[in-house]
């Protein structure tokens, strides 16, 4: 299951999508909006996406991923939009026989994402302020 | 003329989500980084580390375009 979303994403639910009689390890990633970063202090956090070229590239991630571990199931799922402090922007859930696999697939997986698929994040920080997180630029 | 997509800061730079620019098709990448800057000055700061895709896979500078390719220009990702 790869998807895009703007509502809160059910992670209980992509968790069972990917148990399997076949994996002996189940592993889920959830990446959160953190409060405090080198010093300052978010409020929100805007996330924008290129979604066809998006869901493209997460489709690749996991043709990937799927050729380099024995992977059962797999999901992705990204929240697009304004999120608070707390709130998912990210689950990945994988499934292996076993559990070196399913956490070397899971890191590989976020890891990946965060360098290849077209998304964007935008700070709003509490003085006001807002900053888009480009790495690098 | 070419349709091309911005997203984040290029957007937010250009004004646009989308701009069009004067095209002949056969050019290629670097081409669309110099004519974007001379149609739209303010993306010139995000050039040296633009990202261009043509038709949802991402494209040195090298690649030609044609008219009937999707286009996008976008500061490097953050996502996750």
């Amino acid at each position: 299951m790869i998807s895009l979303t703007h509502s809160p994403i059910d992670y209980q639910a992509l968790t069972e999508s990917v148990r399997s009689m076949q994996a002996g390890a189940v592993v889920l990633f959830l990446g959160t909006v953190r409060e405090m970063t080198q010093g300052r202090r978010t409020v929100a956090l805007d996330y924008e996406g290129y979604p066809q070229m998006a869901e493209a590239k997460m489709a690749e991630l996991e043709a990937t991923a799927r050729s380099r571990w024995p992977v059962v199931e797999l999901g992705i799922v990204h929240r697009l939009g304004r999120l608070a402090l707390g709130d998912i922007s990210v689950a990945i859930a994988v499934s292996c026989p076993h559990r070196a696999q399913a956490f070397e697939a899971g890191q590989f997986l976020i890891d990946e994402l965060k360098v290849s698929v077209p998304i964007w994040k935008q700070e709003n920080w509490d003085d006001g302020s807002t900053q888009w997180v480009h790495p690098g630029a | 003329m070419l349709r091309v997509k911005l997203f984040a800061q290029a957007r937010q730079l250009a004004g646009s989500s989308e701009v069009e620019i004067p095209w002949t098709d056969g050019e290629c990448v670097s081409k669309l980084k110099s004519v974007l800057t001379e149609q739209h000055p303010k993306l010139g700061q995000l050039m040296p580390r633009l990202l261009v895709a043509v038709n949802n896979e991402y494209a040195d500078d090298e690649r030609v375009i044609d008219g009937k390719d999707e286009v996008a220009c976008f500061p490097p990702v953050s996502g996750g």
